[in-house]
C-alpha cells in the first residue's frame, strides 16, 4: 500500500506541476449573461467560526466545467428538467392527476421551495426532504407509485423544482421542530468513521482548496445539486452523493431516503445558507 | 427506439444574407460505448447516435461520423452560413435504426 | 480503467515503461489515418486543436478542430480502446470550417486532428490531454 501511495504522489507531484494552486479561483457565475449567482458569502453563524467564507462547489472545478453551467443551453442537466417539465403535465396514478392540477405553473408555485428545503412537515412531524415530499404527494394525492429515491425521473424533478430558486439564498431552519435532527446531522458530519478514520469535515472543513489526488476538494457544500457530474454523465441527487462519499472513505455507507442522511442533508444545506441555489449544476 | 431522447437546438432566429452564425446542438442520449460490462461480466452492446447532419433549405451544412467516443448527450457547435430565409434541419441516426430530427426557421433580413 | 492509472504512475516512475506502451496504442490509430488519408503524406500544421492541457474527467473532454479551406476533419483518440472519435464532413452551406464537441478519453494519450483540405491535402495537429483520477472516487 505505502509504495502505491508513495508511487501516487510522485506522478502526481511529476505528472502535473500546475496544480500548486490550492484556493478556489474569483470567477463570477452569470448564467445565460443575465442571472448572476451569489457562490461566496460569509459563513453562516452557526458555523461559529469553523470556516471563515462558504463557497460554492462551482469555484473548485476547471474553467472548462464552470463555463458549461453558464449557459442553460451548454448545461446537460437542463435536459432533465425538460423531462420533467412534461412529466409535470403528465397524468399518473388512480385519482387522474399530474402536478399541474394541483400547483399550476411550476414557475410560480415552486418559486422558492427548494431554497428552503429539507424542512419540517407539522402534519407529518418529519424533517422531509424534497424528494419525499414529492412521493407522499404522488401517494397520498395522486395515487400514484413512489418513485426510487434515486431514480432518473424523481432527480429530474428535483432538478426542476430547485430551477424555479435559482438564484435565491439557501435558508434552510435550524432551529424549532428541526432543530433535532440538525443537532444530528451536525454530529454526524463532525464524526470519524470507517478504515480510513475521515469525517465529512477532516476533507470538506479542514482540506477544502487542497488537492486529494487529482481532485480539487471543494467545502462540499449542496447548493448546486442536483448536479450533473461530468463522471457519469447524468444528475446525481444529494443522497446518491452522499452515500458514494461515505463510501470512499471506506465506511459503511448509509441508505439513500434514510433518517440518517435527511439529517446529514439538513445539516450540510445549512453550512450553505446564503449560497445562491444553483438549479442543476455541473460538476466534475 | 432508445427512450427518452430529446433533441436540443440553439440557432438564431434572423440573420444577414451571407453570415455565418453558430449553431449549438444537444441530445439526450446515453452513447452506450460497447465497452462496459454487466454485473455478470457480459458486454453490454453498443448502442450509440452514429451519424449528425445539418442541412439548410436541403444543402448540407456538414456531415458528422460519430463513434463511441463521442460523450453521453452528444453537443456539436458548429457554423452555417445562411444566404437566404429558410429552415436548418438537424437528423440524428440512431445505431437501432431510429432517427431523430429537429429543425428552426431563420429569416434574413 | 485499472491499465490507465498503472500508466499514470509510471509516468512518475520512468519514461521508459511509458515509451512502450504508445507506441502500441497508436498502431490502430495510424490505421483509422491510413484509410482516411490513403496513405498520402500528412503536413504538420493547418488545423487547429484545442483541447485542455488536463481534463477535469476524462467522461466528458470538450476539444474544438478548426481548419481553414478544409472538406473534412477526422478526430482520433489514439489511447482509447478504439481510437475513432468523430469525423466532421463540411458541406457547401458550411461557415467556418470548425467544430466543437465533448468526448470520452479512456485515459493521458494524443488526441489527433486530420484535416482533408480541398486541394486534396492532408494537415495535422496533435494534443496531449491528461486525464486524471480523482481522488472522490464516488
Amino acid at each position: 500500500m505505502k509504495f502505491k501511495q508513495m508511487t501516487a504522489v510522485a506522478a502526481l507531484a511529476l505528472a502535473m506541476p500546475v496544480l500548486a494552486l490550492a484556493d478556489a479561483d474569483d470567477d463570477k457565475l452569470v448564467i445565460n449573461e443575465e442571472l448572476e449567482l451569489v457562490t461566496k458569502t460569509a459563513a453562516p453563524a452557526h458555523l461559529d467560526g469553523a470556516l471563515d467564507e462558504v463557497m460554492s462547489g462551482w469555484h473548485f472545478r476547471s474553467d472548462n466545467t464552470q463555463t458549461m453551467q453558464m449557459d442553460d443551453f451548454d448545461n446537460p442537466g437542463m435536459l432533465a428538467v425538460e423531462a420533467a417539465a412534461e412529466a409535470w403535465e403528465t397524468v399518473e396514478g388512480t385519482e387522474g392527476k399530474s402536478c399541474a392540477s394541483c400547483h399550476g405553473d411550476a414557475e410560480e408555485s415552486m418559486k422558492g421551495v427548494r431554497a428552503v428545503y429539507p424542512k419540517w412537515n407539522d402534519a407529518a412531524e418529519e424533517v422531509r426532504t424534497l424528494e419525499m415530499q414529492i412521493n407522499d404527494c404522488r401517494e397520498n394525492r395522486m395515487g400514484a407509485e413512489k418513485l426510487k429515491y434515486t431514480s432518473g425521473k424523481i432527480v429530474d424533478m428535483v432538478a426542476l423544482i430547485s430551477l424555479q430558486s435559482r438564484g435565491m439564498p439557501v435558508n434552510v431552519a435550524i432551529d424549532g421542530p428541526a432543530q433535532a435532527m440538525w443537532e444530528q446531522g451536525k454530529e454526524m458530519y463532525y464524526t470519524r468513521t470507517g478504515q480510513l478514520d475521515l469525517s465529512c469535515a477532516s476533507c470538506h472543513e479542514e482540506n477544502y482548496g487542497n488537492m486529494i489526488r487529482a481532485d480539487h476538494l471543494s467545502q462540499g457544500q449542496i447548493n448546486g445539486f442536483p448536479a450533473y457530474r461530468l463522471k457519469n454523465a447524468k444528475l446525481n441527487g444529494v443522497h446518491a452523493r452522499f452515500k458514494g462519499c461515505v463510501r470512499d472513505t471506506r465506511a459503511e455507507t448509509y441508505k439513500p431516503g434514510g433518517a440518517d442522511f435527511v439529517a446529514l442533508e439538513l445539516y450540510v444545506a445549512s453550512r450553505g445558507n446564503g449560497l445562491s441555489v444553483e438549479g442543476p449544476s455541473v460538476r466534475n | 427506439m432508445a427512450s427518452g431522447v430529446k433533441p436540443r437546438i440553439k440557432a438564431p432566429k434572423k440573420a444577414t444574407a451571407g453570415e455565418a452564425v453558430t449553431l449549438k446542438t444537444l441530445i439526450s442520449h446515453k452513447m452506450e460505448s460497447g465497452q462496459r460490462k454487466n454485473k455478470d461480466g457480459s458486454v453490454i452492446p453498443r448502442s450509440i447516435i452514429n451519424r449528425f447532419t445539418c442541412e439548410f433549405n436541403g444543402k448540407s451544412v456538414v456531415d458528422v461520423t460519430m463513434e463511441s467516443a463521442i460523450s453521453t448527450n452528444p453537443y456539436f457547435e458548429f457554423e452555417a452560413v445562411v444566404p437566404e430565409t429558410g429552415e436548418l434541419v438537424f437528423t440524428w441516426y440512431d445505431d437501432d435504426g431510429s432517427v431523430y430530427t429537429a429543425s428552426k426557421k431563420v429569416a434574413v433580413a | 480503467m485499472e491499465f490507465s492509472r498503472r500508466d499514470t504512475l509510471a509516468l512518475g516512475l520512468g519514461a521508459a515503461a511509458l515509451t512502450v506502451l504508445p507506441f502500441r496504442l497508436n498502431a490502430a490509430a495510424d490505421d483509422a489515418i491510413a484509410a482516411f488519408t490513403g496513405g498520402a503524406d500528412v503536413a504538420d500544421g493547418g488545423v487547429t486543436l484545442t483541447a485542455p492541457e488536463i481534463a477535469e474527467n476524462g467522461n466528458t473532454v470538450p476539444v474544438s478542430v478548426e481548419a481553414e479551406g478544409a472538406t473534412a476533419i477526422m478526430l482520433l483518440a489514439s489511447g482509447n480502446p478504439t481510437p475513432g472519435v468523430a469525423t466532421f464532413n463540411f458541406g457547401e452551406l458550411a461557415g467556418a470550417h470548425a467544430a466543437s464537441t465533448r468526448i470520452r478519453l479512456a485515459g493521458t494519450q494524443d488526441v489527433v486532428a486530420i484535416a482533408k483540405m480541398a486541394d486534396g491535402s492532408f494537415a495535422k495537429a496533435s494534443s496531449t490531454v491528461k486525464v486524471t483520477i480523482g481522488g472522490c472516487g464516488g
